[in-house]
């Protein structure tokens, strides 16, 4: 469960899902495509760690590098801007968008 | 659902970033804090406390100062896990008002 999924250099999209709970997943990022920057580590969930489940097996976070423009539809700073987030593989899936 | 942290990108307008002073009762809350996480399970770990914080809500969220809302996520989460009771924290929130009391009278 916790072998990593992704690979560096694949395009993944974070998951549009909005549950309620303690979250690390930024609101802006949700539902946006990204690529996979680097394995972060391979950590306990911090969405079980907030209500006391210690118990739980460890995921694996990515560095997910995010171009400016596609996370915020105004952006008027360099398009070659990128802004880097870490976030749990549960979060993410695969995209085909380039 | 987007809880009352979770800001970014929203309109905020400019920050403060003048250095504030502790207060003394200031510190005393990051050291309790520090004790409550030191533990072999925690009683209070840092993922804990954020959520407790989150929890407050958005009115008590904004409207709190950094140590108050890290006093009110402690206490919620020390009730809720049974620590201390609400009648013990009653009477000493009792007892530390009059002790306050009677020191601002002097």
């Amino acid at each position: 469960m916790s072998t990593p999924q992704f690979t560096v250099g694949q395009r993944v999209r974070v998951r549009a899902v909005f549950p309620p709970g303690h979250i690390r997943t930024p609101y802006y990022t949700r539902g946006r495509v990204g690529t996979i920057a680097s394995l972060a580590g391979i950590d306990p969930n911090p969405e079980q760690l907030a209500y006391g489940q210690l118990d739980h097996p460890p995921v694996p976070v990515y560095r997910v590098r995010f171009r400016q423009p596609d996370l915020w539809p105004n952006y008027t700073g360099h398009p070659q801007d990128t802004t880097i987030v870490d976030i749990c593989e549960h979060w993410l899936e695969a995209s085909d968008d380039a | 659902m987007r809880r009352p942290h979770d800001v970014g990108g929203l309109e905020a307008g400019p920050l403060d970033t003048e250095e504030h002073p502790s207060e003394p009762w200031e510190k005393r809350v990051l050291v309790m804090r520090q004790l409550l996480g030191r533990q072999q399970p925690p009683i209070i770990s840092a993922d804990e406390l954020r959520r407790g914080i989150e929890d407050l809500g958005a009115d008590d969220y904004n409207r709190l100062s950094y140590h108050e809302r890290w006093t009110a996520a402690i206490a919620n989460i020390l009730l809720h896990k049974g620590v201390i009771s609400v009648d013990e924290l009653g009477q000493q929130m009792h007892v530390v008002e009059t002790r306050w009391q009677q020191e601002r009278a002097l």
